[in-house]
Protein backbone atom coordinates (compact mmCIF):
# COMPACT_ATOMS: atom_id res chain seq x y z
CA UNK A 1 0.00 0.00 0.00
CA UNK A 2 2.94 2.06 0.46
CA UNK A 3 4.07 2.49 -3.14
CA UNK A 4 0.30 2.98 -4.31
CA UNK A 5 0.40 6.13 -1.91
CA UNK A 6 4.05 7.33 -2.89
CA UNK A 7 2.77 6.74 -6.50
CA UNK A 8 -0.05 8.81 -6.00
CA UNK A 9 2.17 11.55 -4.38
CA UNK A 10 4.26 11.28 -7.63
CA UNK A 11 1.02 11.87 -9.88
CA UNK A 12 -0.11 14.71 -7.69
CA UNK A 13 3.11 16.65 -7.72
CA UNK A 14 2.65 19.26 -10.58
CA UNK A 15 6.24 19.39 -11.05
CA UNK A 16 6.19 15.78 -12.38
CA UNK A 17 3.63 17.32 -15.21
CA UNK A 18 5.52 19.75 -16.92
CA UNK A 19 8.63 20.39 -18.75
CA UNK A 20 9.87 18.17 -21.54
CA UNK A 21 9.88 15.16 -19.24
CA UNK A 22 6.70 15.92 -17.98
CA UNK A 23 3.48 13.96 -18.20
CA UNK A 24 1.73 16.61 -20.43
CA UNK A 25 4.13 16.51 -23.15
CA UNK A 26 4.83 12.47 -22.35
CA UNK A 27 0.85 11.92 -23.37
CA UNK A 28 0.96 14.42 -26.32
CA UNK A 29 3.83 12.26 -27.98
CA UNK A 30 2.46 9.27 -27.20
CA UNK A 31 -1.34 10.32 -28.34
CA UNK A 32 0.34 11.86 -31.92
CA UNK A 33 2.77 8.93 -32.45
CA UNK A 34 -0.82 6.53 -31.95
CA UNK A 35 -2.82 8.65 -34.07
CA UNK A 36 -0.40 9.69 -36.80
CA UNK A 37 0.66 5.97 -37.06
CA UNK A 38 -3.25 4.73 -36.79
CA UNK A 39 -3.91 6.56 -39.69
CA UNK A 40 -0.49 5.88 -41.63
CA UNK A 41 -1.74 2.19 -41.06
CA UNK A 42 -4.90 2.26 -42.16
CA UNK A 43 -3.92 4.60 -45.36
CA UNK A 44 -1.97 1.14 -46.08
CA UNK A 45 -4.04 -1.74 -44.85
CA UNK A 46 -7.57 -1.03 -45.88
CA UNK A 47 -7.08 -0.23 -49.55
CA UNK A 48 -5.28 -3.18 -50.20
CA UNK A 49 -7.91 -5.83 -47.68
CA UNK A 50 -11.15 -4.11 -49.34
CA UNK A 51 -9.70 -4.32 -53.14
CA UNK A 52 -8.68 -8.53 -52.12
CA UNK A 53 -11.49 -8.88 -50.23
CA UNK A 54 -13.56 -7.90 -53.30
CA UNK A 55 -11.59 -9.95 -55.66
CA UNK A 56 -11.71 -12.55 -53.30
CA UNK A 57 -7.99 -13.09 -53.34
CA UNK A 58 -4.73 -13.19 -51.22
CA UNK A 59 -7.01 -14.46 -48.50
CA UNK A 60 -3.99 -17.00 -47.17
CA UNK A 61 -1.93 -13.94 -47.58
CA UNK A 62 -4.58 -11.54 -45.40
CA UNK A 63 -5.02 -14.22 -42.78
CA UNK A 64 -1.84 -15.31 -41.98
CA UNK A 65 -0.21 -11.88 -41.59
CA UNK A 66 -1.28 -11.85 -38.23
CA UNK A 67 -0.28 -14.96 -37.25
CA UNK A 68 3.38 -13.78 -38.33
CA UNK A 69 2.92 -10.50 -36.75
CA UNK A 70 1.82 -12.18 -33.24
CA UNK A 71 5.66 -14.51 -33.61
CA UNK A 72 7.57 -11.18 -33.70
CA UNK A 73 8.34 -9.38 -30.76
CA UNK A 74 7.68 -5.88 -30.49
CA UNK A 75 10.78 -4.62 -28.76
CA UNK A 76 13.12 -6.80 -31.51
CA UNK A 77 12.07 -5.28 -34.45
CA UNK A 78 12.30 -1.51 -32.34
CA UNK A 79 15.96 -2.08 -31.52
CA UNK A 80 16.78 -4.05 -35.35
CA UNK A 81 15.03 -0.94 -36.57
CA UNK A 82 17.12 1.62 -34.22
CA UNK A 83 20.55 0.27 -35.06
CA UNK A 84 19.65 0.49 -39.21
CA UNK A 85 20.12 3.93 -41.15
CA UNK A 86 16.30 4.47 -40.11
CA UNK A 87 17.64 4.81 -36.25
CA UNK A 88 19.13 8.00 -36.95
CA UNK A 89 15.83 10.13 -37.65
CA UNK A 90 14.44 10.87 -34.13
CA UNK A 91 10.94 8.57 -33.73
CA UNK A 92 11.68 6.74 -37.42
CA UNK A 93 12.07 3.64 -35.56
CA UNK A 94 9.15 4.10 -33.68
CA UNK A 95 7.04 5.02 -36.78
CA UNK A 96 8.09 2.21 -38.68
CA UNK A 97 7.40 0.01 -36.11
CA UNK A 98 4.07 1.00 -34.94
CA UNK A 99 2.84 0.67 -38.68
CA UNK A 100 4.38 -2.32 -39.12
CA UNK A 101 2.33 -3.49 -36.08
CA UNK A 102 -0.79 -2.34 -36.92
CA UNK A 103 -1.35 -3.34 -40.24
CA UNK A 104 -1.81 -6.95 -39.39
CA UNK A 105 -5.00 -6.98 -38.08
CA UNK A 106 -5.85 -4.22 -39.74
CA UNK A 107 -5.50 -6.31 -42.69
CA UNK A 108 -6.84 -10.05 -41.13
CA UNK A 109 -10.40 -8.25 -40.27
CA UNK A 110 -11.20 -6.04 -43.56
CA UNK A 111 -10.80 -8.93 -45.69
CA UNK A 112 -12.67 -11.71 -43.55
CA UNK A 113 -14.99 -9.06 -42.86
CA UNK A 114 -15.46 -8.62 -46.48
CA UNK A 115 -15.40 -12.05 -47.24
CA UNK A 116 -18.21 -12.99 -44.73
CA UNK A 117 -20.32 -10.90 -46.46
CA UNK A 118 -23.29 -13.17 -47.50
CA UNK A 119 -22.80 -14.15 -51.51
CA UNK A 120 -26.45 -14.46 -52.18
CA UNK A 121 -26.53 -10.28 -51.08
CA UNK A 122 -23.39 -9.88 -53.58
CA UNK A 123 -25.75 -11.79 -56.52
CA UNK A 124 -28.34 -10.01 -55.80
CA UNK A 125 -26.01 -6.84 -56.04
CA UNK A 126 -24.57 -7.92 -59.38
CA UNK A 127 -28.51 -9.62 -60.85
CA UNK A 128 -29.25 -5.52 -60.25
CA UNK A 129 -26.53 -4.46 -62.63
CA UNK A 130 -24.25 -2.56 -60.18
CA UNK A 131 -20.71 -2.10 -61.21
CA UNK A 132 -17.93 -4.14 -59.14
CA UNK A 133 -16.98 -0.23 -57.64
CA UNK A 134 -20.84 -0.12 -56.71
CA UNK A 135 -20.83 -3.60 -55.12
CA UNK A 136 -17.63 -2.67 -53.06
CA UNK A 137 -18.62 1.30 -51.99
CA UNK A 138 -22.22 0.82 -51.07
CA UNK A 139 -23.27 -3.06 -50.53
CA UNK A 140 -19.60 -4.99 -49.37
CA UNK A 141 -17.99 -2.13 -47.36
CA UNK A 142 -21.16 -0.91 -45.20
CA UNK A 143 -21.91 -4.72 -44.57
CA UNK A 144 -18.45 -5.66 -43.27
CA UNK A 145 -17.88 -2.46 -41.77
CA UNK A 146 -18.34 -3.69 -37.70
CA UNK A 147 -15.35 -5.99 -38.76
CA UNK A 148 -13.49 -3.14 -40.29
CA UNK A 149 -14.42 -0.83 -37.16
CA UNK A 150 -13.20 -4.09 -35.06
CA UNK A 151 -9.42 -4.25 -37.31
CA UNK A 152 -9.16 -0.57 -36.20
CA UNK A 153 -9.87 -1.13 -32.73
CA UNK A 154 -7.65 -3.91 -32.37
CA UNK A 155 -5.02 -1.92 -34.61
CA UNK A 156 -5.29 1.10 -32.11
CA UNK A 157 -5.11 -1.07 -28.96
CA UNK A 158 -2.00 -2.44 -30.46
CA UNK A 159 -0.48 0.81 -31.32
CA UNK A 160 -0.81 1.77 -27.82
CA UNK A 161 1.14 -0.86 -26.17
CA UNK A 162 3.96 -0.60 -28.97
CA UNK A 163 4.47 2.96 -28.10
CA UNK A 164 4.71 2.18 -24.76
CA UNK A 165 7.52 -0.31 -25.75
CA UNK A 166 9.16 1.84 -28.23
CA UNK A 167 10.50 3.90 -24.53
CA UNK A 168 12.56 1.27 -24.29
CA UNK A 169 14.27 1.83 -27.41
CA UNK A 170 14.84 5.53 -26.71
CA UNK A 171 11.38 6.84 -28.75
CA UNK A 172 9.07 9.22 -26.61
CA UNK A 173 5.53 8.36 -24.89
CA UNK A 174 4.29 7.73 -22.24
CA UNK A 175 6.58 4.92 -21.54
CA UNK A 176 9.39 7.21 -20.66
CA UNK A 177 7.74 8.01 -17.32
CA UNK A 178 8.37 4.07 -16.57
CA UNK A 179 11.78 3.31 -18.50
CA UNK A 180 13.21 6.86 -16.68
CA UNK A 181 11.46 4.95 -12.93
CA UNK A 182 13.28 2.54 -13.49
CA UNK A 183 16.68 4.20 -14.36
CA UNK A 184 16.19 5.88 -11.29
CA UNK A 185 15.50 3.10 -9.31
CA UNK A 186 11.91 4.96 -8.47
CA UNK A 187 9.53 2.20 -7.83
CA UNK A 188 6.56 5.35 -7.65
CA UNK A 189 7.45 6.07 -10.81
CA UNK A 190 7.07 3.29 -12.39
CA UNK A 191 4.09 2.84 -10.89
CA UNK A 192 2.40 6.18 -11.42
CA UNK A 193 4.01 5.78 -15.06
CA UNK A 194 2.31 1.90 -15.47
CA UNK A 195 -1.01 3.49 -14.60
CA UNK A 196 -0.71 6.28 -17.44
CA UNK A 197 -0.22 4.36 -19.72
CA UNK A 198 -2.96 1.60 -18.33
CA UNK A 199 -5.44 4.57 -17.73
CA UNK A 200 -4.43 5.92 -21.66
CA UNK A 201 -5.47 2.25 -23.21
CA UNK A 202 -8.30 1.81 -21.38
CA UNK A 203 -9.62 4.87 -22.76
CA UNK A 204 -8.89 4.26 -26.15
CA UNK A 205 -10.55 1.01 -26.04
CA UNK A 206 -13.46 2.86 -23.84
CA UNK A 207 -13.74 5.41 -27.11
CA UNK A 208 -13.91 2.41 -29.19
CA UNK A 209 -16.61 0.88 -27.10
CA UNK A 210 -18.40 3.87 -27.10
CA UNK A 211 -18.20 4.64 -30.96
CA UNK A 212 -20.03 1.06 -31.01
CA UNK A 213 -23.06 1.80 -28.66
CA UNK A 214 -23.55 4.89 -30.66
CA UNK A 215 -23.10 3.61 -34.39
CA UNK A 216 -26.78 3.20 -36.32
CA UNK A 217 -27.95 -0.50 -36.16
CA UNK A 218 -26.87 -2.23 -38.85
CA UNK A 219 -22.97 -0.82 -38.60
CA UNK A 220 -23.08 -2.26 -35.07
CA UNK A 221 -20.96 -5.66 -34.95
CA UNK A 222 -22.74 -8.69 -33.82
CA UNK A 223 -21.33 -8.80 -30.15
CA UNK B 1 50.90 -4.69 -28.86
CA UNK B 2 48.59 -7.49 -31.49
CA UNK B 3 46.35 -5.64 -33.50
CA UNK B 4 43.35 -5.79 -33.06
CA UNK B 5 41.63 -9.02 -34.97
CA UNK B 6 39.66 -7.80 -38.09
CA UNK B 7 36.68 -10.02 -38.05
CA UNK B 8 33.26 -9.85 -38.82
CA UNK B 9 32.89 -9.17 -34.64
CA UNK B 10 35.34 -6.07 -35.15
CA UNK B 11 33.45 -4.91 -37.95
CA UNK B 12 29.95 -4.75 -36.24
CA UNK B 13 28.47 -6.96 -38.96
CA UNK B 14 24.69 -7.94 -39.15
CA UNK B 15 25.45 -12.04 -39.99
CA UNK B 16 28.74 -13.54 -38.23
CA UNK B 17 29.46 -16.73 -37.46
CA UNK B 18 32.61 -15.76 -35.14
CA UNK B 19 29.58 -14.29 -32.75
CA UNK B 20 27.82 -17.62 -32.90
CA UNK B 21 30.96 -19.92 -32.16
CA UNK B 22 32.18 -17.09 -29.25
CA UNK B 23 28.79 -16.56 -27.75
CA UNK B 24 27.29 -19.65 -27.77
CA UNK B 25 26.95 -20.19 -24.11
CA UNK B 26 25.48 -17.18 -23.71
CA UNK B 27 23.19 -17.63 -26.39
CA UNK B 28 22.53 -21.08 -24.67
CA UNK B 29 21.89 -19.79 -21.42
CA UNK B 30 19.37 -17.27 -22.56
CA UNK B 31 17.08 -19.53 -25.17
CA UNK B 32 17.09 -21.66 -21.90
CA UNK B 33 15.50 -18.75 -19.53
CA UNK B 34 13.35 -18.02 -22.36
CA UNK B 35 11.79 -21.36 -23.01
CA UNK B 36 11.79 -21.30 -19.06
CA UNK B 37 9.36 -18.32 -18.88
CA UNK B 38 7.11 -18.80 -21.40
CA UNK B 39 6.58 -22.63 -20.37
CA UNK B 40 5.83 -21.64 -16.94
CA UNK B 41 3.42 -18.79 -17.73
CA UNK B 42 1.40 -20.59 -20.05
CA UNK B 43 1.32 -23.89 -18.06
CA UNK B 44 0.39 -22.06 -14.87
CA UNK B 45 -2.20 -19.64 -17.59
CA UNK B 46 -3.61 -23.17 -18.95
CA UNK B 47 -4.33 -24.35 -15.37
CA UNK B 48 -6.03 -21.24 -13.72
CA UNK B 49 -8.13 -20.84 -17.13
CA UNK B 50 -9.82 -24.28 -17.69
CA UNK B 51 -11.58 -23.69 -13.81
CA UNK B 52 -12.38 -20.23 -15.00
CA UNK B 53 -13.70 -21.20 -17.53
CA UNK B 54 -15.97 -24.59 -16.60
CA UNK B 55 -17.28 -21.89 -13.88
CA UNK B 56 -18.15 -18.97 -16.57
CA UNK B 57 -19.73 -21.81 -18.19
CA UNK B 58 -21.96 -23.32 -15.20
CA UNK B 59 -23.11 -20.18 -14.26
CA UNK B 60 -24.32 -17.76 -16.63
CA UNK B 61 -24.18 -14.99 -14.84
CA UNK B 62 -19.75 -15.14 -13.78
CA UNK B 63 -19.37 -14.95 -17.76
CA UNK B 64 -19.80 -11.11 -17.85
CA UNK B 65 -17.53 -10.64 -15.16
CA UNK B 66 -14.74 -12.93 -16.13
CA UNK B 67 -14.53 -11.95 -19.93
CA UNK B 68 -14.65 -8.01 -18.83
CA UNK B 69 -12.08 -8.54 -16.27
CA UNK B 70 -10.16 -10.25 -18.92
CA UNK B 71 -10.47 -7.84 -21.69
CA UNK B 72 -9.27 -5.12 -19.25
CA UNK B 73 -6.13 -6.79 -18.72
CA UNK B 74 -5.65 -7.62 -22.23
CA UNK B 75 -5.83 -3.79 -22.73
CA UNK B 76 -2.91 -3.24 -20.48
CA UNK B 77 -0.06 -2.89 -22.59
CA UNK B 78 3.08 -5.32 -21.36
CA UNK B 79 5.22 -2.72 -19.96
CA UNK B 80 2.64 -1.10 -17.75
CA UNK B 81 1.31 -4.74 -16.88
CA UNK B 82 5.21 -5.68 -15.76
CA UNK B 83 5.69 -2.07 -13.61
CA UNK B 84 2.12 -2.33 -11.78
CA UNK B 85 3.70 -5.96 -10.59
CA UNK B 86 6.90 -4.16 -9.66
CA UNK B 87 5.81 -3.55 -6.18
CA UNK B 88 4.32 -6.74 -5.53
CA UNK B 89 7.18 -9.10 -7.18
CA UNK B 90 10.12 -6.80 -7.39
CA UNK B 91 13.00 -7.29 -9.94
CA UNK B 92 12.68 -10.99 -10.43
CA UNK B 93 11.46 -13.11 -12.97
CA UNK B 94 8.11 -14.05 -10.92
CA UNK B 95 7.21 -10.23 -12.29
CA UNK B 96 7.47 -11.82 -15.67
CA UNK B 97 5.74 -15.24 -15.11
CA UNK B 98 2.84 -13.47 -13.28
CA UNK B 99 2.46 -10.79 -15.95
CA UNK B 100 3.04 -13.41 -18.44
CA UNK B 101 -0.15 -15.25 -16.92
CA UNK B 102 -2.18 -12.63 -16.52
CA UNK B 103 -2.21 -12.62 -20.83
CA UNK B 104 -2.50 -16.47 -21.16
CA UNK B 105 -5.10 -16.67 -18.82
CA UNK B 106 -7.36 -14.00 -20.88
CA UNK B 107 -6.92 -15.73 -24.56
CA UNK B 108 -6.92 -19.41 -23.22
CA UNK B 109 -10.67 -18.77 -20.96
CA UNK B 110 -12.11 -16.89 -23.95
CA UNK B 111 -10.98 -19.55 -26.76
CA UNK B 112 -12.14 -22.92 -23.67
CA UNK B 113 -15.18 -20.60 -23.00
CA UNK B 114 -16.29 -20.58 -26.64
CA UNK B 115 -15.48 -24.45 -27.39
CA UNK B 116 -17.38 -25.16 -24.40
CA UNK B 117 -20.56 -22.96 -25.20
CA UNK B 118 -20.35 -24.92 -28.86
CA UNK B 119 -20.76 -28.35 -27.83
CA UNK B 120 -24.38 -29.11 -29.27
CA UNK B 121 -26.82 -29.28 -26.91
CA UNK B 122 -28.11 -32.68 -28.63
CA UNK B 123 -24.83 -33.93 -27.49
CA UNK B 124 -25.02 -32.71 -23.76
CA UNK B 125 -28.94 -34.66 -23.65
CA UNK B 126 -27.47 -37.49 -25.41
CA UNK B 127 -24.97 -38.06 -22.94
CA UNK B 128 -27.59 -37.22 -20.07
CA UNK B 129 -29.44 -39.97 -22.03
CA UNK B 130 -27.00 -42.56 -21.51
CA UNK B 131 -27.10 -41.77 -17.42
CA UNK B 132 -23.57 -39.34 -17.33
CA UNK B 133 -23.88 -37.23 -14.07
CA UNK B 134 -22.74 -34.09 -14.33
CA UNK B 135 -19.05 -34.27 -13.53
CA UNK B 136 -19.29 -37.39 -16.26
CA UNK B 137 -20.37 -35.26 -18.89
CA UNK B 138 -17.96 -32.06 -18.34
CA UNK B 139 -14.82 -34.48 -18.18
CA UNK B 140 -15.86 -36.95 -20.83
CA UNK B 141 -18.01 -35.03 -22.96
CA UNK B 142 -17.45 -31.39 -22.63
CA UNK B 143 -13.55 -30.70 -21.73
CA UNK B 144 -12.79 -33.19 -24.89
CA UNK B 145 -15.16 -31.47 -27.41
CA UNK B 146 -13.64 -28.30 -26.23
CA UNK B 147 -10.21 -29.28 -27.20
CA UNK B 148 -9.43 -27.96 -30.85
CA UNK B 149 -10.60 -24.65 -29.47
CA UNK B 150 -8.67 -24.75 -26.33
CA UNK B 151 -5.63 -25.56 -28.12
CA UNK B 152 -6.12 -22.89 -30.58
CA UNK B 153 -6.19 -20.14 -27.74
CA UNK B 154 -2.92 -21.98 -26.32
CA UNK B 155 -0.95 -21.56 -29.52
CA UNK B 156 -2.20 -17.72 -29.90
CA UNK B 157 -1.16 -17.33 -26.28
CA UNK B 158 2.22 -19.30 -26.43
CA UNK B 159 3.40 -17.39 -29.37
CA UNK B 160 2.31 -14.37 -27.34
CA UNK B 161 3.98 -15.33 -24.72
CA UNK B 162 7.52 -16.06 -26.28
CA UNK B 163 7.15 -12.39 -28.25
CA UNK B 164 6.21 -10.56 -24.81
CA UNK B 165 9.37 -12.65 -22.76
CA UNK B 166 11.45 -9.99 -24.43
CA UNK B 167 9.79 -7.02 -22.42
CA UNK B 168 11.28 -8.90 -19.07
CA UNK B 169 14.62 -7.70 -20.22
CA UNK B 170 13.72 -4.25 -18.64
CA UNK B 171 13.62 -6.11 -15.01
CA UNK B 172 16.72 -8.29 -16.52
CA UNK B 173 14.69 -11.58 -17.14
CA UNK B 174 13.64 -11.14 -20.83
CA UNK B 175 15.47 -14.58 -21.97
CA UNK B 176 16.70 -13.56 -25.37
CA UNK B 177 15.25 -10.09 -24.82
CA UNK B 178 18.49 -8.87 -22.50
CA UNK B 179 20.64 -9.88 -25.45
CA UNK B 180 18.84 -7.45 -27.27
CA UNK B 181 18.38 -4.75 -24.78
CA UNK B 182 22.20 -5.24 -24.22
CA UNK B 183 23.16 -5.27 -27.93
CA UNK B 184 21.26 -1.85 -28.24
CA UNK B 185 23.10 0.05 -25.41
CA UNK B 186 26.21 -1.45 -27.14
CA UNK B 187 25.18 -1.09 -30.80
CA UNK B 188 26.12 -4.87 -31.27
CA UNK B 189 24.44 -5.48 -34.26
CA UNK B 190 25.21 -9.10 -34.52
CA UNK B 191 23.79 -9.96 -31.33
CA UNK B 192 19.94 -8.01 -31.71
CA UNK B 193 19.80 -10.02 -35.12
CA UNK B 194 20.72 -13.69 -33.36
CA UNK B 195 18.50 -12.64 -30.64
CA UNK B 196 15.70 -11.69 -32.54
CA UNK B 197 15.84 -14.47 -35.07
CA UNK B 198 15.99 -17.04 -32.36
CA UNK B 199 12.77 -15.39 -30.63
CA UNK B 200 10.92 -15.86 -34.19
CA UNK B 201 12.46 -19.14 -34.10
CA UNK B 202 11.32 -20.42 -31.24
CA UNK B 203 7.64 -19.06 -31.57
CA UNK B 204 7.26 -20.44 -34.91
CA UNK B 205 8.55 -24.22 -33.25
CA UNK B 206 6.09 -23.73 -30.53
CA UNK B 207 3.37 -23.21 -32.57
CA UNK B 208 4.10 -26.18 -34.78
CA UNK B 209 4.41 -28.54 -31.79
CA UNK B 210 1.45 -27.73 -30.56
CA UNK B 211 -0.35 -28.08 -33.89
CA UNK B 212 0.78 -31.86 -34.12
CA UNK B 213 0.26 -32.14 -30.03
CA UNK B 214 -3.46 -31.25 -31.03
CA UNK B 215 -3.68 -33.26 -33.96
CA UNK B 216 -2.37 -36.32 -31.47
CA UNK B 217 -4.96 -35.70 -28.96
CA UNK B 218 -8.09 -34.71 -31.26
CA UNK B 219 -7.60 -37.96 -33.56
CA UNK B 220 -12.01 -37.40 -34.17
CA UNK B 221 -11.35 -33.61 -35.85
CA UNK B 222 -9.28 -35.65 -38.99
CA UNK B 223 -11.91 -38.61 -39.38
CA UNK B 224 -14.87 -36.24 -39.90
CA UNK B 225 -12.83 -34.06 -42.18
CA UNK B 226 -11.33 -36.59 -44.10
Amino acid sequence: MNTLTEAWDWLTDSAHWSGDDGVWHRLAQHLVLTMVCLVISCLIALPVALVLGHLGKGGALAVNISNIGRAVPTFAVLVLLLLTPIGKWGEGPTVVALVLFAVPPLLTNAYVGMREVDRDVVRAARGMGMTGRQMLFHVELPLSLPMVMNGVRIAAVQLVATATIAALAGGGGLGRIITAGFNLASTPQVVAGAVLVAVFALIVEGVFEVAERLAPHWARGSR
Amino acid sequence: MTAPPDDCLARNEWICGEYLSTRRQILLDAVVQHLQLTAVSVLIGLVLAVPLAVLARRWGWAAGPVLGVTTILYTIPSLAMFSLLLPVYGLSAALVVAGLVLYSLTLLVRNILAGLRAVPEETRQAARGMGYGPIRLLLTVELPLAVPAAMAGLRIATVSAVSLVTVGAIVGFGGLGNLIYSGMNTYFKAQVLTASVLCVVIAVAADLLLLGVQRLITPWTRAARG
